[in-house]
């Protein structure tokens, strides 16, 4: 029996469930870092989590505001510098799993965290690329976790800050030293895979009580399904638990301060 | 050997109108207290270089002193926009902020290259981004031993950087704990350096491996008492989460941060 829950809680205990305690995940902030730290919470207790501050192997108690809270520094391994961060431990390829959000997505898992618009004439401008642009491509796979909505699941996007599989599917073939790329997409509705092939993404799950029409409606693109759909099992008690404390936990803290 | 000077003679003697300017600290040690004196001082037309621009950049902008920016994420962390340097890069207010946009892992790869007296850095990065298409810094060249193409970008080499750290001995070596970033690095990439510490002591009490930057590698020292807030330094206080969040109101508004800037910068000196 499972009590009642959100999409978004449904969407960060998939997320969760996707990691292992074998991984070391180079994890981004917002819902990666939620999901993250519920795996670690609850069936993942020994997975390294690395965050682009420099801290290696951290155990936050409370989630962080930034990529860099003190939370981060005090829990970790070690906190080593930005660029060692960046050259030796993402670079020299010790990251298996690159965990990032984003503000769009398209057909091939290519992600825009740029702008809206014309690049020099923007119609919204975003932070832009931070970290994920090489995350993308030295870690040896990559999770991408964001809420479903057609602003979001743009068939092409107007900027390339991150590359998933290119605008053609083919930018990672015959590229040496690079990672495979996204291999999942977990959203509020469903869980997306690209397809093996043409590395366009397919609906391969869908959340309990989720039906095909809305995750069509919801994507700008027409979104193929699999042959054989699966339904992502409903949140246990206890992640919902955890889950639940680690946000009520968070907050207070940050209120607090 | 590094200079003692209050924060105000600091930037008066390193920081002209023009300049390249760097001022680091990866969410922890943000030199704000330095950020702010320069706004009293109205420098104008610098050139700022920040891997994450941060609240302190937005306030800069916001107050005029900046024409281009170099940056790898430009967003209020865990908040969402900062509105200042939207404003300035969608309306050209207070005046037209030209972008120069990296990732983070070719910004700290160029610091590190200054550091080293390079004139570029090269990492396996850039692939399949757009990033190449809007910014003529980045270029790939081919490595002379195996073929693979990798990205070439120009070394910083910042006219002065500023950062801020827990604390300064006072022969003026400085210890920097906790989040690291890239200080170290931008110290020494630039022509000139302002360090402003929490306190002066002593004895630095650090440990044989820890970051310490020698005296005679900084330019000049100010003490600036919480100089990082509402960041925060490790040891000494907290980052300012609440602020974090309420900045999302003040830096929307131009008015509203007209104001927040008259009380809170200008008419509050320097320490």
């Amino acid at each position: 029996m499972t009590s009642e829950f959100t999409s978004s809680e449904m969407m960060s205990v998939t997320a969760a469930r996707a990691l292992n305690n074998d991984m070391t995940c180079f994890v981004g902030i917002g819902l990666p870092s939620e999901a993250a730290n519920l795996a670690r919470l609850t069936h993942a207790p020994d997975i390294t989590l690395i965050y682009e501050s420099g801290t290696l192997q951290t155990k936050p108690d409370v989630l962080p505001l930034s990529i860099g809270d003190g939370e981060l520094c005090s829990s970790a391994l070690t906190t080593v510098s930005v660029p060692e961060m960046f050259r030796y431990w993402l670079q020299g390829g010790h990251v298996s799993v690159g965990f990032l959000g984003t503000a769009q997505i398209d057909r091939y898992a290519n992600l825009n965290t740029t702008l809206i618009g014309d690049y020099r004439d923007p119609k919204v401008r975003l932070p832009g690329g931070g970290g994920a642009p090489e995350i993308a491509t030295n870690a040896k796979e990559v999770f991408i976790t964001v809420k479903h909505s057609k602003r979001t699941f743009v068939k092409d996007i107007d900027f390339i800050t991150t590359v998933g599989f290119g605008r053609d599917g083919k930018a990672r073939d015959n590229v040496p030293n690079i990672g495979r790329g996204p291999t999942v997409v977990i959203t509020d509705l469903c869980i997306l895979r690209p397809d093996p092939q043409d590395k366009e993404l397919v609906v391969t799950s869908l959340h309990p009580g989720v039906t095909r029409e809305q995750v069509i409606e919801a994507t700008g693109w027409e979104i193929r399904f699999a042959d054989s759909l699966e339904s992502t099992p409903p949140p246990s008690e206890q992640e919902l638990t955890v889950l639940r404390d680690l946000k009520a936990r968070t907050a207070a803290h940050h209120a607090g301060q | 050997m590094a200079e003692f000077l209050s924060l105000q003679d600091a930037v008066k003697k390193h920081i002209h109108d023009g300049d390249t300017v760097a001022m680091e600290g990866f969410t922890h040690l943000i030199p704000f207290a330095a950020g702010h004196e320069i706004i009293r001082q109205q420098r104008r037309e610098l050139t700022l270089i920040r891997m994450t621009p941060d609240l302190v950049y937005d306030q800069m902008i916001g107050a005029g002193c900046a024409s281009k920016l170099i940056f790898s994420w430009g967003g209020n962390p865990g908040v969402g926009s900062l509105h200042r340097l939207r404003d300035a890069v969608q309306q050209s207010w207070p005046c037209a902020l030209e972008l120069v946009e990296h990732s983070h892992a070719a910004m700290a790869n160029a610091y590190e290259a200054g550091a080293a007296g390079l004139p570029l850095a090269v990492l396996r990065g850039y692939i399949g981004s757009d990033l190449p298409k809007v910014n003529d810094q980045i270029k790939f060249i081919e490595c002379p031993f195996t073929g693979e193409r990798l990205a070439a970008i120009p070394s910083i080499r910042p006219d002065v950087t500023v950062i801020h750290a827990q604390r300064a001995d006072r022969k003026g070596n400085v210890l920097v704990e906790g989040i690291v970033g890239v200080q170290k690095e931008a110290v020494l990439a630039a022509k000139r350096s302002i360090v402003t510490v929490e306190e002066v002591v002593d004895d630095l009490g650090a440990s044989v491996n820890a970051c310490v930057i020698p005296s005679w590698a900084i330019s000049a020292i100010a003490v600036a008492e919480k100089g990082a807030a509402p960041s925060y330094a490790l040891g000494y206080y907290d980052r300012d989460n609440a602020f974090y969040k309420d900045w999302d109101a003040i830096g929307r508004d131009r008015e509203l941060f007209q104001a927040w800037l008259k009380d809170n910068v200008f008419e509050n000196g320097a320490a």
